[in-house]
């Protein structure tokens, strides 16, 4: 990037400064820490010079916007063309208390859908489970049958909507009854737009929700990816999540690197499926987490996007460029919010928000100042949908592509911290590869790590946190917050034995016996899977269903 | 002769996932010289009491944060003492609203450790409060 006769200078230069301008400084006030470190812990030169990117070659390392290797965003014109889709995740209660929040939601001029379900349909289980005792309603929407989905999505229509949907284990029963909804309402399959998580390798990492064990539950991952390759061309049939690494305590470096690393497995279960690569792999999506600390973010996302990129060239050899661009959705840290004066979260979540976009996501959740105490209120999700508008329209972060490129710093820390996600890969490429990792606790005791040396910093006050460990203040209980009926528990419970009882019985048996035979061979269990929610099987039937197949995983604890 | 160590389940109760606080405190409790068995999620409180009976537990902690602590936390208590084990020291954290926290602890829960809680605290709570 720059002449050796100019690096000479700086050099120079660099050595003048530090010895009289600098020195003179130093030698009467030191500075307020011997060593400063990002929030991952890299540790943070003064300064930054051209000395520190003397090596970056322009046309190879970051080249144009919307070129190989995508380090300056996946579009040419990025923001100068269209805004990030704001998507703000939500569910709570039932499935019409949800459908009237997404109907606000919209009304305020939000893009597309992200839907929250509760965890006893995350985990598999109707609302009568005795698991689900106490969780009805809870963290999502109840939605257990193809009923509770019609109620979901009442009046949305879903040829102009996108629709994201947190689901993992049982993710092709929830896509089954999308899709089933959407044949109802005359939207054909090529028109339906929007992304299922279906990364089950991060619920057995970190997130916990897992049903089945690795190699039954990838199964059902690619029968999915496969399935809407063929029928479903504008479905995101997996959104690879380093959102609840980073959330679990890892650095920004492991989030990207595990992220990968979970990535490249399920590269290689599709192709091991027999798929050709350029055929499924610009279906593949990503999720990822954004905390306050602005440059690191930015750096991370670049490095990401740099090293996803190579590993689909060269090691998998992409030759469809859309193959080896990473597109992502962002949501702002939940781990970062305080329960202690929740109105200073609304000052981190801009800060993120700004990262995030000066990072270049495709779709964006902001989340709300209350969300440290309870599910957020409709006053905080606006402030945090309105967050994300001020960052468009007044910020100026969307007026020029990658906006930070070029800063020695942020281009030093954009190539250590791909550095960083080399080594991880390496090594655990050293070890088997993920499933591998995984399995022994590689990977979750690494995070398990930073977590600890986090809270350390915490405790000791290495690292300032406000209002948690600086600037405390007495406050009064917080007020009004968003409450969920415990009676919803019942109402299912009584909704669910009602369906059991009407539906036609024979045509739902005939229905999951067929499931379980399919499941048992090798054919793709998608068709059966739409054929049994149609014919009224819940979530917890066909999950029981595959419960008895394949049967069901206990993870070994690395504490 | 070596005082005895406490011993105590950190358990994960309903379906929340969110690991890392019980997975943090099950090391710092360790380090803190206690004995500690982490049950890993999905717990019902059954499951939770037949662990504290196996492993002659001195304390329960429970961790929440998808808002099922109203109901589980009390089921706990209540089923220790079903089995006779009411000088077991229970105590939770989480996402614990201020407004839950008098009727868990009228419930019988000791006391409950909201999100930034220094963990030398819950420590110190432990050995001052634990059965001698």
């Amino acid at each position: 990037m720059i002449d050796k006769k100019e690096l000479e200078q700086v050099k120079k230069g660099t050595e003048n400064w530090e010895k009289g301008t600098l020195g003179k400084v130093l030698s009467k006030r030191g500075e307020r820490k011997e060593v400063f470190t990002s929030i991952s812990g890299i540790p943070i030169e003064r300064l930054y010079t051209p000395e520190d990117v003397k090596d970056l070659d322009y046309g190879k390392e970051l080249s144009f916007p919307g070129e190989y290797p995508y380090t300056r965003g996946v579009q040419p014109t990025m923001y100068r063309g269209r805004f990030w889709t704001m998507r703000q995740y939500a569910g709570f209660g039932s499935a019409k208390d949800t459908n009237a929040r997404y109907r606000y939601l919209l009304e305020q001029g939000q893009t597309g859908l992200s839907v929250a379900f509760h965890l006893p349909t995350q985990a598999g289980y109707d609302s009568d489970h005795p698991l689900s005792m106490g969780e009805v309603g809870k963290v999502g929407a109840a939605i257990d049958s193809i009923e509770d989905m019609r109620v979901l999505f009442d009046q949305i229509p879903l040829d102009k909507v996108t629709t994201s949907m947190t689901i993992n284990a049982p993710a092709t029963v929830l896509l089954a009854m999308y899709l089933s909804i959407a044949e109802e309402q005359g939207v054909p399959f090529d028109k339906i737009g929007g992304t299922i998580q279906n990364d089950v390798l991060k619920e057995i990492i970190c997130r916990g929700q897992y049903i089945y064990p690795p190699k039954p539950t990838m199964r059902l991952t690619t029968d999915l990816i496969t399935y809407c390759q063929k029928n479903v061309p504008r479905w995101n049939s997996i959104s690879v999540s380093g959102y609840h690494i980073r959330e679990s305590g890892s650095t920004a470096a492991q989030e990207m690197a595990f992220t990968i690393a979970d990535g490249i497995a399920y590269v290689e279960a599709c192709i091991n499926a027999g798929m050709d690569v350029d055929s499924f792999a610009p279906r593949l999506s990503f999720f990822f987490n954004v905390f306050s600390n602005v440059c690191e973010e930015v750096a991370k996302f670049r490095a990401a996007r740099r090293y996803w990129a190579k590993v689909m060239k060269e090691r998998f050899g992409a030759k469809d460029p859309r193959s080896m661009m990473m597109r992502y959705h962002v949501q702002t840290g939940g781990v970062t919010l305080t329960y202690q004066q929740p109105l200073n979260n609304i000052v981190r979540v801009g800060l993120q928000t700004y990262a995030a976009v000066v990072g270049g996501t495709q779709s964006l959740h902001t989340d709300s100042y209350d969300e440290a105490l309870c599910l957020p209120t409709e006053g905080a999700v606006t402030v945090a949908l309105r967050t994300q508008q001020i960052v468009a329209e007044e910020s100026g972060a969307c007026l020029t592509v990658d906006p930070f490129a070029g800063s020695y710093y942020v281009e030093a820390l954009t190539d250590e911290i791909e550095a960083e996600i080399d080594e991880y890969i390496k090594k655990i490429d050293e070890m088997g590869g993920t499933l591998v990792a995984i399995d022994e606790g590689y990977i979750q005791k690494e995070i398990q790590n930073s977590s600890y040396i986090f809270q350390k910093e915490i405790e000791s006050g290495d690292r300032a946190y406000v209002g948690v460990n600086k600037y405390i203040m007495e406050e009064p209980p917080a007020t009004g917050l968003l409450k969920v009926d415990m009676a919803l528990g019942d109402i299912e419970a009584k909704k669910l034995k009602k369906l059991r009882a009407e539906r036609d019985n024979a045509a739902w048996q005939k229905a999951l016996d067929n499931l379980r035979e399919v499941s048992k061979s090798e054919e793709n269990v998608m068709p059966a899977v739409i054929e049994a929610v149609k014919a009224k099987a819940t979530v917890g039937e066909v999950c029981d269903v595959w419960r008895e197949v394949f049967g069901e995983y206990r993870p070994k604890e690395f504490v | 002769m070596a005082e005895k160590k406490i011993k105590i389940i950190v358990a994960k109760p309903g379906l929340d996932g969110h690991d890392r606080g019980a997975k943090l405190l099950s090391r710092i409790f360790a380090e803190a010289g206690m004995e500690v068995v982490y049950t890993g999620l999905r717990q019902t409180p059954e499951m939770i009491v037949e662990a504290a009976l196996q492993e002659d537990a001195d304390v329960v902690g429970l961790s929440s944060l998808s808002g099922v602590h109203n109901h589980f936390f009390p089921k706990v208590v209540e089923l220790l003492k079903e089995k006779k084990l009411d000088d077991v020291l229970v105590v939770g954290g989480g996402i614990i609203p201020l407004e839950d926290i008098p009727e868990l602890k009228k419930a019988g829960v000791a006391e409950l450790f909201g999100p930034g809680t220094p963990t030398p605290q819950i420590v110190d709570f432990i050995k001052g409060n634990v059965r001698s």
